[in-house]
C-alpha cells in the first residue's frame, strides 16, 4: 500500500519525508516535479503519476503537495482519501496545516503518521483515537511537560480502538453538557448571461459540536426529512434507523465532527437569493472597455445577505481597471488579472454596484471571452432548502444537556456567466 | 494510571544487553587517520560485551564516512558535525529521560528532513528499553527507519521485543510485534514467524489485528514463508471480530490472492460484518469480494442485458459485427435455463448497499464498482447518485471519480442521464477536471439532450482556457459523428470557428472538420475551399497536414485550387514540419494521378526536394511514390493500380471515447485509471458459465440445537442493535444467526471493554447458570447428553460439558498418580464440594480440548444428589495452549459460585508416539529460539530410570520415545489445541548432573514446561 510520503512546498522543497516500508529515495519526486512543470498551475498536476517503478499519488492542500509513493495496485481513491484524512488530522491537531506548523511540530507529526499507517495500511485514522495516543500540543501542555517531564504519548490502548464505538472515548466528563448543531447549506449554481438559472442545487451539512458526559445516545429528527435526497453519514449514525424512520440516531464522537452531509433533491426548485446585473463591454475600436455590475437580493425570505464577495478572472488583454464601488473595497491584480470586490452586506434600499472602465492592451483585438463572475455570500438563520430540525433527544444519560441549532446558507460554487 | 497498565513495569532492562559501557568517557574513539571521522565506534565493547562477530564492526565502519582525503576546511566542518552528533550521543547516554527525549526529538527531526542519522545507531538502539514511553516510541521510529541498514546492531534490540511479546498489556504486545515485524532484517524471519503465529491466537483482537498487519511484512521480507503464512491467514480469516477482518483480508490480498478457496467458509461472515468494519478495511474487503463473486456466481445480466446493450451499441451507429455477436449470444442464451440469483450473491449486494452512504469516498467508489461489475442491470442505477455526490469533494477525488464515471457512462448511459447538469463545467474547475467532465457530457449526449449540451458547449468555446477549448471542439466533433441529426449544425459551428482569432482553436477545428467532412465530402466543397485559404495563415502542423490531406483526397471537388495549394506548399516545403511534408508528398501524388498536366513538374520538384530530406521516412516515401506513380520501363504492374491505391474510398474515422473498453479493468483500480496493468493488479475474472458449487460457503453448524441459547461475547456489531429484529438474512445460515440472537438479549455492547479474564466469566455466566441447574436435576440418569456449550468467541475458548457417570478412564498415563485439585471447597460451597483432575484422556467431543474430570460431592442436602454421594462429569476446555485460567460459574438453584480452572502447562498436551529417527528429525527443525536448555541436579531418589520417567510423566502429559543411549530420556507430546510438537530430552550425565532440553515452537509452553519438570524432578 502506501510506501512513503513526501511533503513538498510551493517552491519545490521536500520538507518532510516518512517511510513505512523500505526507504524510497527522494529522487522519485523528480517525476513529480516534471509533471508539476508541465502543468501550468498547481491544481492541474495530475493526482496520479506513473513512473517506471512507482506510482505517485498526490493531493494539493494548503499550498502543500502531499505525495504518496506506492508500488503496487491499490485503489487510487483509497490513497487520496487517506491523504486528505492526514491533512484533516493535522488541521485538527495544529489548528492550521501549514509548512511552518508542520516543521515546528515535526515530532508530533511523525508520531501521528506512525500511528496512522502500519506497513502502509491505515491503522488509526479516527481523530478521537489518535488524540488519545498522541496528545495534541497546547501551550499549557508544553509547559507542564517541561516541568513535570511527562509526555505527549499516551501509554494505554485507546478504549475506542477496541470498543464497538471506536469514534468515542470512554470516561468523557464535562461540567457543562452541551450539544450544538450547525445546519449549513451551500448553493451551487450556474446562472447564464440573461440571468436564468442553468443549474442549481443545494448541498448541506450538519456539523456538530458535542460535549456531553458519558455515553449519550442522541436522536435528531427533522420536520421535513423527505427533502433530503442523498445523504452520507458519519459512521456513528445508525443506518437502519434512518432507512426505516428517517431519524438520525447515534452515539456522538466527542467534540467537533460532521454528522451528515446531504443533497436536496433536484425536484425542488432552488431559490436563488441574489441576482447580478452586469454590463461588460469590450469595444473593438478603442482600448477602453466598460465594466459595470450590480448585486441585489432576490429570494431571501426577509433575511439580510452578508459577506458578499465578487471575484472575476478578467481576460489577459485587460491591462488595468479603474473602478468605483458604491460600497466595499475592490482590488484588481494586474498580474493574475483577478478582480476581487469585497461588498459586505447588501442593503436592499441602496444596491451595491461597481462601475468604471477597463484599459485594454492597445493594438490587439478585443478578447473573445467575457469573464465569469464568482459570487460568495452568507445568509444567517436560514436554511434555503427549508430543512428544519424537529427535536433532539438524549438517552442513556441522566443529566439535561444544553442544545442549540443554528442555520446558515452560503454560496458554494456560485457562478454567473456573462 | 493503574500500575497494571504501566508498561514500563514490564520493560525491565536488566537482562537485556544494554551497552551501558558505551558512554563516551569509557570508550576509545576509533580514530581515522587524517581528519576526524564523524562517528566513532567502540570496537572493543562491541566485540567483548555484545558477542558480535567481526562483521558488525565492518558494517559500523562502513556506516561512518571515513574520508581520508579531506581538506582542512572540510575536516573542520566535519569536526563540527561530529561534535553535534557527539552531543546527541551524550544526551542519549545520560540518565535523564528529558535529555534523552530531547535528543530523540532532534534525531527524528533529522530523519523527517531526510538527513542521515544512521551513525547514531548504537547510541539510539540501547534506549530501546527506556522506561519513558515517548523516548521508546521515538526509538522505534528510528529503529524501523535504520534497522535495514545496520542489521547486526539491530539484532540487539530483538530481545526487548521478544519480552514485549509476552507482556500482559495488549498494547505492549501489539507494539512489540509491530516494531519487530517492521525491522526488515532477514535473520529474524523465524522469530517473526513464531511471533506472528503466537499473536494470531492472542486473546486480544488488537494483537491479532497487528498479527494480520505483520503478515505482509514478513512475506515481503521472505516469500518462502508463504505456506506457513497462508495457514495463519486462514486462521485469522476465521476470526469473527470486525477489528481483524479488514487487516487479514489485506494480508490475504498481498500474500495469496489466488487462494480464493480460503474465502468460501468466511464469505457470509465477511458480508455480515462488513458494515461494522473500519472504513479502510471495507474498501479492501469489498474489492476482494468483487473478485470472489465473479468466480463463484453467474452473471445476473446474462439474459436480458445483452440484447439491450446491443441496442444501445447500434445507437452509436456501430458495426454489424456487434449485433451479430449479440444475436448469436442471445440465441445461445435462449437455450439456457432461467437465471436465479444465488442468495449469497444477493447477500453481498444487499449488505454493501448502505455503504454507498459512507463519508469515505474510497468506500463509496468500492461499492460503486462492485455494483457495476456484479449487480443486475436494473439495480446498478443506485450508485449514480452517490458518485455524483463525490463530485462535490476535493478535486483529486473528482478526478478519480470522473474517470470511472466516464467508463461507466459508456456502458450504462441511462444511469447518469438524470445527473447531466452535475457535469456542467465551471470556469473555476482545474483543466483536467474540465476535460473529464467534457468526456462524460459527450458520452451522455443523445438525441433528446444534444441541443442543451451543444448550447453548453458553445459557452465553453469562449473560455479562456485554450486546452479546454480544444477539448470542447473535439467533443463537438464526437457528438456530430455519433448523432447524425446535429451533424450539419456542428459543422457550421465549427466552420465559424475557423475565423477565430486563436490559432489553436482554428487548428483544432480544422482537424475535427476534416474528420466530419470525410463522412459526406461531396456536399462541402465550399468548406474545403475555405480551408484551402487557411494554409496561408495557419501554422499549427497538425492543422496544415489535415488541410492538405483534405485537398488531396477531394481534389476533384476543388480542381482549380488544389494545384495552386501544391505550388505554395512546394515553395515552403523545406520549412515545413515532417507530418506536413508527408502530406505535401501525398497531395502531389494524388494530383499527379488526377491532374498530371498541371502538376507534373511540381510533383517532380517536390519529390526531388524530398529525396534529399533529412528525415528518412520522407526520403523513403518520396522514393516509393516516385516508383509507384511515374511510369518507367522498370516499374511493374503496380503502376496501373496507383490511382486505385491512392484514391480508394476511405471509411470515415470513428471518433470514440478514450474510455471505451476500459471496463475490462476493475473499476476504481489504479490500473483502470492508468489504462495499463499496474504491478500486482488482480485481473477481474469473467463470469463462469456454470456456477461452482454454492455449498462450499455453508458453514457447518457446530453444536446442538441449544446453540441459540448461547450468549456470545462477540464484539457486538454496532449496527445490529437496530437490526436485531430483522434477524438473520435469508441466505445467512444459522451459523451466522448469532448476531440477531445476541442483540435480542438487549445486551448493549456500548461501553464494555473486551479485556481478558474477568469478562470471560461474565460471558458464560448466564448460560452456565441455566444449564447447571438442569444438570443438577438430571443428575444420575447416566445418559450422556451434551449439556453446555459456552462459547467465548473472543478467547476462542470452548467448554463442553458432558454428563454421565464417572467412568474409569480407558487410558491412563503410564505412571504417576493423577493429581486432583480443588475447585470449590466444602465450606465455601455450603456443603457442595467440587474437585477436578486432568484425566489425560482425549476429550470425546472435540479432540482439541483438554478433558477435565469434575467430581461433585454433596455434603449437605441437594435435591438431585443424595448426601454424601458424589457425581462425576467430564468437561472439555479449550485452553488455546495457554495457561490462562478458564473462569466460569457453577450454579445450584440457590447459589452461584465463581470458579476457575488453571491448567498446569503439562496438561495442555497429549502424548504422541514416534520413533527415534522421527524425534531427531523434528528436533532438528525446532532449534534456535524454540529450544530451551536448562542444567539441573538430580536428587538422590530420582536417579533411576523409573523415577525419572515417572516424575516427568506426572509433570506433563507426554509419551516416552525410545532411545538408543541409556543415559538419555526422550518424551514427545503435542499441544492439544494447535497440535504443535513438544519434545523433551533429559540427558543424565555422570553423578547428579543432568541437562533438560525442551524443543517447542510454543516458546511460552517450553519455558514453563522446563520449570515444571525441574520442579518435579527436584522433589
Amino acid at each position: 500500500m502506501i510506501h512513503s510520503l513526501f511533503l513538498i512546498n510551493a517552491s519545490g522543497d521536500i520538507f518532510l519525508e516518512k517511510h513505512w516500508k523500505s526507504v524510497v529515495s527522494r529522487s522519485v519526486c523528480d517525476y513529480f516535479f516534471e509533471a508539476q512543470e508541465r502543468a501550468s498551475e498547481a491544481e492541474n498536476v495530475p493526482p496520479v503519476i506513473s513512473t517506471p517503478h512507482h506510482y505517485l499519488l498526490s493531493v494539493y492542500r494548503h499550498k502543500i503537495f502531499f505525495v504518496a509513493v506506492i508500488q503496487t495496485e491499490v485503489p487510487p481513491l483509497f490513497v487520496i482519501e487517506f491523504l486528505h484524512r492526514v491533512v484533516d488530522t493535522f488541521q485538527d491537531y495544529f489548528g492550521i496545516c501549514s509548512e511552518v506548523m508542520i516543521k515546528d511540530n515535526v515530532v508530533v507529526v511523525y508520531e501521528v503518521l506512525e500511528e496512522m499507517l502500519d506497513n502502509g495500511f491505515p491503522l488509526a485514522t479516527e481523530s478521537n483515537i489518535l488524540k488519545e495516543l498522541i496528545k495534541p500540543p497546547t501551550i499549557l501542555r508544553t509547559v507542564v511537560n517541561t516541568i513535570t517531564g511527562s509526555t505527549n504519548v499516551g501509554d494505554q490502548l485507546p478504549t475506542g480502538q477496541l470498543s464497538v464505538v471506536p469514534w468515542r472515548r470512554t470516561g468523557v466528563k464535562y461540567t457543562n453538557n452541551e450539544a450544538y448543531f450547525d445546519v449549513i447549506e451551500e448553493i451551487d449554481a450556474i446562472i447564464d448571461k440573461s440571468g436564468s438559472t442553468i443549474t442549481a442545487e443545494i448541498q448541506g451539512v450538519i456539523d456538530a459540536c458535542v460535549k456531553l458526559t458519558g455515553m449519550p445516545d442522541l436522536t435528531l429528527s427533522f420536520m421535513n426529512p423527505r427533502l433530503l435526497d442523498d445523504v452520507s453519514f458519519h459512521p456513528c449514525v445508525r443506518f437502519k434507523r434512518w432507512e426505516s424512520e428517517r431519524i438520525l440516531s447515534f452515539i456522538p464522537p466527542d467534540g467537533n465532527f460532521r454528522l451528515l452531509s446531504y443533497h436536496v433533491s433536484a425536484q425542488n426548485l432552488v431559490a436563488i437569493p441574489v441576482y447580478v446585473k452586469h454590463n461588460i463591454n469590450f469595444r473593438d475600436s478603442s482600448s477602453l472597455g466598460r465594466f459595470e455590475i450590480t448585486v441585489g437580493p432576490k429570494q431571501t425570505m426577509g433575511k439580510t445577505i452578508e459577506g458578499v464577495m465578487v471575484t472575476s478572472q478578467m481576460p489577459k488583454g485587460v491591462l488595468n481597471m479603474s473602478l468605483t464601488p458604491s460600497q466595499g473595497t475592490h482590488i484588481f491584480d494586474p498580474v493574475t488579472k483577478l478582480l476581487t470586490w469585497d461588498v459586505g452586506k447588501i442593503n436592499p434600499q441602496k444596491l451595491p454596484s461597481l462601475k468604471g472602465s477597463m484599459n485594454l492592451q492597445a493594438g490587439t483585438s478585443k478578447p473573445d471571452e467575457n469573464p465569469t463572475i464568482n459570487l460568495q455570500f452568507k445568509i444567517q438563520q436560514l436554511a434555503i432548502s427549508g430543512l428544519k430540525v424537529n427535536r433532539l433527544d438524549m438517552y442513556g444519560e441522566k443529566y439535561k444537556p444544553f442544545k442549540g441549532i443554528k442555520y446558515m446558507t452560503k454560496a458554494g460554487k456560485f457562478q454567473v456567466r456573462t | 494510571m493503574s500500575p497494571r497498565c504501566h508498561p514500563s513495569l514490564y520493560w525491565n532492562t536488566h537482562s537485556c544487553p544494554t551497552p551501558s559501557g558505551l558512554s563516551p568517557e569509557k570508550t576509545e574513539p576509533l580514530t581515522v587517520p587524517r581528519g576526524a571521522s564523524p562517528c566513532h565506534i567502540p570496537t572493543s565493547r562491541l566485540q567483548g560485551g555484545w558477542h558480535l562477530g567481526p562483521r558488525s564492526i565492518l558494517v559500523a565502519l562502513l556506516g561512518c564516512h571515513c574520508n581520508s582525503t579531506r581538506s582542512p576546511a572540510s575536516a573542520a566542518l566535519s569536526t563540527l558535525t561530529w561534535c553535534r552528533h557527539d552531543d546527541l550521543k551524550e544526551m542519549l547516554d545520560s540518565n535523564k529521560d528529558s535529555l534523552k527525549l530531547e535528543a530523540m526529538k532532534r534525531i527524528v527531526a533529522m530523519i523527517a528532513r531526510g538527513k542521515n542519522a544512521s551513525d547514531l545507531f548504537p547510541a539510539v538502539v540501547k534506549n530501546v528499553a527506556c522506561k519513558n514511553i515517548e523516548v521508546k516510541k521515538l526509538v522505534y521510529v528510528y529503529l524501523v527507519r535504520y534497522a535495514e541498514e545496520q542489521q547486526d546492531l539491530a539484532l540487539l534490540s530483538i530481545s526487548t521485543f521478544q519480552r514485549g511479546l509476552k507482556d500482559p498489556n495488549q498494547l505492549i504486545r501489539a507494539s512489540a510485534l509491530r516494531v519487530l515485524s517492521s525491522i526488515r532484517v532477514p535473520i529474524i524471519v523465524p522469530i517473526m514467524m513464531l511471533a506472528i503465529k503466537e499473536a494470531a491466537s492472542d486473546m486480544s483482537p488488537y494483537v491479532r489485528k497487528t498479527a494480520a498487519h505483520a503478515i505482509p511484512k514478513l512475506y515481503s521480507l521472505d516469500s518462502d514463508q508463504k505456506d506457513q503464512l497462508i495457514e495463519v491467514i486462514e486462521k485469522l480469516l476465521a476470526d469473527k471480530t470486525t477489528l481483524v477482518a479488514g487487516s487479514v483480508v489485506m494480508a490475504f490480498e498481498e500474500v495469496c490472492p489466488e487462494r480464493i478457496d480460503l474465502i468460501h467458509k468466511n464469505y457470509r461472515k465477511l458480508c455480515n460484518l462488513l458494515i461494522d468494519v473500519e472504513e479502510w478495511g471495507q474498501v479492501v474487503i469489498i474489492n476482494m469480494l468483487t473478485r470472489y463473486a465473479r468466480t463463484q456466481f453467474l452473471s445476473p445480466n446474462q439474459n436480458e442485458s445483452l440484447l439491450e446493450e446491443s441496442a444501445e451499441k447500434a445507437f452509436y451507429g456501430s458495426e454489424e459485427e456487434d449485433t451479430k455477436d449479440a444475436k448469436a449470444e442471445a440465441a445461445s442464451l435462449a437455450k439456457r435455463k432461467p437465471y436465479v440469483m444465488d442468495p449469497d450473491h444477493r447477500l453481498l449486494l444487499r449488505n454493501t448497499k448502505p455503504l454507498l452512504q459512507s463519508r469515505n469516498a474510497a468506500v463509496v467508489m468500492a461499492v460503486a464498482q462492485l455494483y457495476f461489475h456484479l449487480a443486475p442491470k436494473a439495480e446498478v442505477g443506485v450508485i449514480a447518485k452517490a458518485l455524483v455526490r463525490l463530485l462535490r469533494s476535493h478535486s483529486e477525488v473528482q478526478y478519480v471519480v470522473l474517470q470511472n464515471v466516464a467508463t461507466m457512462s459508456i456502458k450504462r448511459r441511462g444511469m447518469f442521464e438524470p445527473y447531466l447538469k452535475s457535469f456542467y463545467i465551471r470556469s473555476t474547475d482545474p483543466t483536467q477536471i474540465k476535460i473529464l467532465k467534457l468526456e462524460v457530457l459527450t458520452n451522455l449526449a443523445n438525441e433528446t439532450n444534444i441541443s442543451t449540451i451543444l448550447r453548453e458547449f458553445q459557452t465553453y468555446i469562449r473560455s479562456m482556457d485554450k486546452d479546454f477549448v480544444a477539448a470542447t471542439i473535439q467533443a463537438i466533433g464526437r457528438c456530430a459523428t455519433n448523432i447524425g441529426k446535429v451533424r450539419d449544425t456542428c459543422l457550421n459551428g465549427l466552420v465559424q470557428l475557423l475565423s477565430n482569432r486563436d490559432e489553436l482553436v482554428v487548428a483544432e477545428s480544422v482537424v475535427v472538420i476534416k474528420k466530419l467532412l470525410q463522412m459526406q465530402p461531396a456536399q462541402h466543397s465550399e468548406i474545403i475551399k475555405h480551408m484551402a485559404k487557411l494554409t496561408d495563415n495557419i501554422q499549427v502542423p497538425m492543422a496544415r497536414a489535415s488541410i492538405l490531406w483534405l485537398i488531396g483526397e477531394y481534389c476533384e471537388h476543388v480542381p482549380k485550387i488544389a494545384p495552386d495549394v501544391l505550388r505554395k506548399m512546394a515553395k515552403s516545403f523545406t520549412n515545413e514540419e515532417d507530418i506536413v511534408k508527408l502530406q505535401v508528398i501525398n497531395l502531389a501524388a494524388k494530383l499527379y494521378l488526377t491532374n498530371s498536366k498541371q502538376s507534373k513538374l511540381l510533383t517532380q520538384y517536390v519529390l526531388n526536394l524530398a529525396k534529399y530530406d533529412q528525415n528518412y521516412d520522407i526520403r523513403d516515401r518520396a522514393r516509393f511514390i516516385r516508383q509507384l506513380i511515374v511510369p518507367t520501363e522498370k516499374s511493374g504492374a503496380l503502376n496501373k493500380y496507383a490511382k486505385k491505391l491512392f484514391l480508394a474510398q476511405k471509411p470515415a474515422p470513428i471518433l470514440e471515447s478514450s474510455f471505451k473498453d476500459r471496463d475490462h479493468f476493475q473499476l476504481g483500480s489504479l490500473s483502470h485509471l492508468l489504462n495499463a496493468k499496474a504491478v500486482g493488479y488482480q485481473e477481474l475474472p469473467d463470469w463462469p458459465d456454470e456456477a461452482p458449487d454454492p455449498s462450499v460457503r455453508n458453514v457447518e453448524v457446530r453444536g446442538t440445537p441449544r446453540r441459540e441459547k448461547r450468549k456470545e461475547k462477540v464484539e457486538k456489531p454496532f449496527y445490529s442493535d437496530s437490526e436485531g429484529e430483522s434477524g438473520p438474512t435469508e441466505s445467512a445460515d444459522s451459523g451466522e444467526s448469532h448476531h440477531g440472537g445476541a442483540s435480542s438479549r438487549g445486551h448493549h455492547g456500548g461501553s464494555d471493554s473486551e479485556e481478558s479474564g474477568s469478562s470471560s466469566s461474565s460471558g458464560t455466566s448466564s448460560s452456565s447458570s441455566e444449564e447447571e441447574d438442569e444438570e443438577e436435576e438430571e443428575e444420575g440418569s447416566g445418559e450422556q447428553s451434551e449439556e453446555k456449550e459456552g462459547e467465548e468467541e473472543e478467547e476462542k475458548r470452548k467448554k463442553r460439558k458432558e454428563k454421565g457417570g464417572l467412568r474409569k478412564p480407558s487410558w491412563c498415563p503410564a505412571f504417576g498418580a493423577v493429581r486432583t485439585y480443588e475447585l470449590l471447597h466444602r465450606m465455601a460451597g455450603e456443603g457442595l464440594s467440587v474437585e477436578y483432575c486432568f484425566s489425560r484422556r482425549p476429550f470425546p467431543g472435540d479432540p482439541h480440548m483438554v478433558a477435565v474430570q469434575i467430581q461433585i460431592s454433596n455434603n449437605t442436602d441437594i435435591e438431585s444428589l443424595a448426601p454424601g454421594d458424589t457425581a462425576s462429569v467430564v468437561m472439555g476446555i479449550d485452553f488455546c495452549d495457554s495457561t490462562q485460567a478458564a473462569n466460569f460459574q457453577l450454579c445450584t438453584h440457590t447459589r452461584h459460585f465463581y470458579v476457575s480452572i488453571q491448567p498446569p502447562v503439562g496438561e495442555l498436551m497429549a502424548p504422541v508416539f514416534m520413533s527415534e529417527n522421527e524425534f531427531r528429525k523434528e528436533q532438528g527443525k525446532l532449534t534456535g529460539m524454540s529450544e530451551i536448555t536448562e542444567k539441573l541436579t538430580l536428587p538422590e531418589k530420582c536417579r533411576s530410570d523409573h523415577a525419572i520417567v515417572q516424575q516427568v510423566t506426572s509433570a506433563a502429559n507426554v509419551g516416552r520415545v525410545p532411545c538408543g543411549a541409556d543415559n538419555e530420556y526422550r518424551f514427545a507430546a503435542k499441544t492439544v489445541t494447535s497440535g504443535s510438537l513438544v519434545l523433551i530430552t533429559l540427558e543424565w550425565r555422570e553423578g547428579a548432573a543432568a541437562q533438560l532440553t525442551v524443543n517447542s515452537e510454543k516458546m511460552v509452553i517450553g519455558t514453563m514446561l522446563v520449570k515444571d519438570i525441574i520442579q518435579a524432578l527436584a522433589q
